[in-house]
């Protein structure tokens, strides 16, 4: 069993904290993210999962044996570097072998355990070469394959993708996905990219200046953000937040009256996703003001206002609606999330 | 427009391969015909008697020795001073600073530092006197104690050669991202496999520096010889020196030079063979 549970974990620098109080369970087999904007913390948090970094306080345990005092080649786990940190003195059968070698396999074992990993990523071809002859993404892979090799019970990534051309990186992305689901191996996984944490992971961390915001299934997350930082950050566009006033419990979305969760204020913030609308006829519909219209081809996406407040929406490819219109809006009322305008903090969804 | 006129790159280079000209190649010219030469014939008369003189195997065995322990214990030192360097945080640059304090004095100077340590009326006999170690002067520098001699040669050479070393390791170490070590280290690889196997050989190009630049050095050795042990303690300069000054002999000095750039030259090929940087590993 190799879940991972980063209980309490802190860390500062100096007087500047760097993590406030993370914790976070992994379970065995999972794929995971820590997603968050760069110096939000996810690297430091890897390195301390992984060894090379100490923590002020908190504890990490790796099926349930704590390990925050062992050494890193002790804990069981494998990392893939942002810059590969491939050796570039070392052939690429070299670089694969190199974990085998520290743990004194023998030949036999060094041999096939490097092919197979080497057969994994598709770089069979490559193995006398050196590093500096490959590409990025073929360096990417025998960071990959390297730690595979060892066949780790914890994989750490950190951010193994950034260094690659959009392309590349889809591809790439794809692949992933293809040889860990097939490894089984518990993936701890560092991105600033919420595609790729979208596309790759079992659940995401959600990170902020040091803090985990939200934890949870790609989909919940994008549906249901926790907090409006969470709902600014995923998903692209990003959602729409437009402060409304409520009364008797009720919020006027043209004609429609939408229910919001009790003891509010007279004001709410309303988190809408910017294709969980369609046309409506005004007055019907929630009145917006088109600035931009952009025929995407695959969809039209809008940039305007509705209530004096910047939203962006999307709506089929196949609406005609020009820059400079007035349009009406039906919400889609089981997709709208509803924030405490103070705290940043959505409320539980509501039923009616 | 210097397609017009494609002497001007030439024109430019003409100062400097003047200069060198002048001051190098012509000076190499005159030393090579004044060693190969007698009464304006060639000849290896001088060569014979540099060879037949009684205290050339001894300077050239002298040299040698001398070169094959300094050179090695000044980049192990170095090796160690520039890792344990790397670890500190603040006060690094204090700390490289006073270790390069021996680079900024004079060989002759540092000599007569040793000197003063070392002579029968030094700090070192004070020292061994009050600790009750010894019962009288002792002399360390005679030629009745050539290990004695030899030692505190090495010694005071260590001491003023080895920061050099130590200043390009450490620009060396610098260049390697610290994601290598840390990568051996998440992979099972303890402090030393990760310095034999992935420190060192990345810092290759700093190291084949370092070892051409000593072993030259080390072959040229002179003032710290000559203020300790004077003509004790034979070394190749210090021959060329005294048949230049002492005998008045110019042609024979001159042999030594040539003997010494051939030295320095062959040692130069044998570590950029031995060495090589292939273009392989860099990244
Ligand atoms: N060794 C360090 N010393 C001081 N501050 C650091 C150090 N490492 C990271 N930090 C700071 O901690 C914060 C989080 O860094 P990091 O974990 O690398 O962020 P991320 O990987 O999310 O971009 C950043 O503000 C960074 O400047
Ligand atoms: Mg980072």
């Amino acid at each position: 069993m190799a879940n991972i549970v980063i209980d309490r974990i802190r860390k500062s620098f100096g007087a500047f904290q760097a993590l406030k109080e993370v914790s976070l369970t992994i379970n065995d087999g999972e794929f995971v993210s820590l997603l968050g904007p760069s110096g939000c913390g996810k690297t430091t948090l890897l390195r301390i999962i992984a060894g090379l970094e100490t923590s002020t306080s908190g504890d990490v345990r790796i099926g349930d044996r704590s390990i925050i005092g062992l050494a890193p080649k002790d804990r069981g786990l494998a990392m893939v570097f942002q810059n590969y940190a491939v050796f570039p003195h070392m052939t690429v059968y070299e670089n694969v072998a190199f974990g085998l070698r520290m743990q004194k396999a023998d030949d036999a074992r060094v041999k096939a355990q490097v092919e197979k990993a080497a057969g994994l990523l598709h770089i069979e071809p490559y193995l006398d070469r050196y590093p500096n002859k490959l590409s990025g993404g073929q360096r990417q892979r025998v960071a990959v394959a390297r730690a595979l090799a060892v066949e780790p019970k914890v994989l750490l990534m950190d951010e193994p993708l950034s260094n690659l051309d959009a392309l590349l990186r889809l591809e790439m992305r794809t692949e992933l996905k293809t040889v860990l689901q097939s490894a089984g191996t518990t993936t701890i996984y560092v991105t600033h990219d919420q595609t790729e944490a979208m596309g790759l992971s079992d659940r995401i961390a959600v990170m902020h200046n040091g803090v985990v915001e939200q934890v949870g299934h790609p989909v919940e997350i994008y549906n249901h953000p926790a907090t409006r930082f969470v709902g600014g950050f995923i998903g692209s566009p990003p959602m729409n937040f437009i402060k409304v006033p409520v009364s008797n419990g009720r919020v006027a979305a043209g004609a429609e009256q939408l229910a919001v969760p009790e003891d509010v204020g007279n004001e709410i913030v309303l988190g809408l996703r910017g294709e969980a609308v369609e046309l409506a006829p005004l007055p019907q519909g929630i009145e917006m003001k088109v600035r931009v219209a952009e025929p995407m081809g695959s969809h039209l996406l809008l940039t305007g206002s509705i209530h004096d407040q910047p939203v962006r929406v999307i709506l089929p490819a196949s609406e005609t609606v020009r820059s400079g219109d007035t349009i009406g809006l039906k919400l889609d009322r089981k997709r709208i999330t509803w924030l405490s305008p103070e705290s940043g903090k959505s409320f539980p969804a509501v039923s009616a | 427009m210097t397609q017009n006129r494609p002497w001007i790159p030439y024109l430019l280079i003409l100062p400097s391969v003047a200069f060198l000209a002048l001051l190098f190649v012509v000076p190499l010219v005159q030393t090579i015909w004044l060693a190969l030469s007698d009464n304006g014939a060639p000849s290896l008369a001088n060569a014979e008697r540099m060879v037949t003189d009684i205290n050339f195997t001894r300077s050239v065995r002298n040299t040698f020795l001398l070169t094959i322990v300094v050179v090695p214990v000044q980049i192990a030192i170095a090796l160690a001073m520039g890792t344990m360097v790397a670890k500190v945080g603040r006060g690094r640059e204090t700390i490289l600073w006073i270790w390069t304090i021996p680079l900024g004095i004079s060989d002759l100077a540092a000599g007569l530092v040793w000197l003063s340590i070392l002579q029968n009326t030094g700090y070192f006999n004070s020292l061994l006197f009050s600790l009750g170690v010894i019962g009288r002067q002792a002399s360390w520098l005679s030629y009745q104690t050539p290990v004695a001699l030899f030692i505190a040669i090495a010694v005071a050479e260590i001491w003023r050669g080895t920061a050099i070393v130590m200043v390009i390791i450490v620009a060396g170490l610098n260049q390697v991202p610290k994601e290598f070590k840390e990568a051996a280290e998440i992979f099972g690889a303890g402090p030393w496999t990760r310095f034999w196997r992935i420190t060192l050989p990345l810092i290759r190009p700093a190291l084949q520096s370092a070892l051409i630049l000593r072993t030259v050095l080390a072959f040229e050795v002179f003032a710290v010889v000559y203020a300790l042990g004077g003509r004790n303690f034979p070394v190749l300069v210090g021959e060329a020196y005294n048949w230049q000054n002492q005998n008045q002999n110019y042609s024979v000095a001159a042999v030594y030079a040539v003997l010494i750039m051939i030295i320095s030259l062959a040692a130069t090929l044998i570590y950029l063979k031995a060495l090589k940087v292939d273009p392989e590993r860099l990244s």
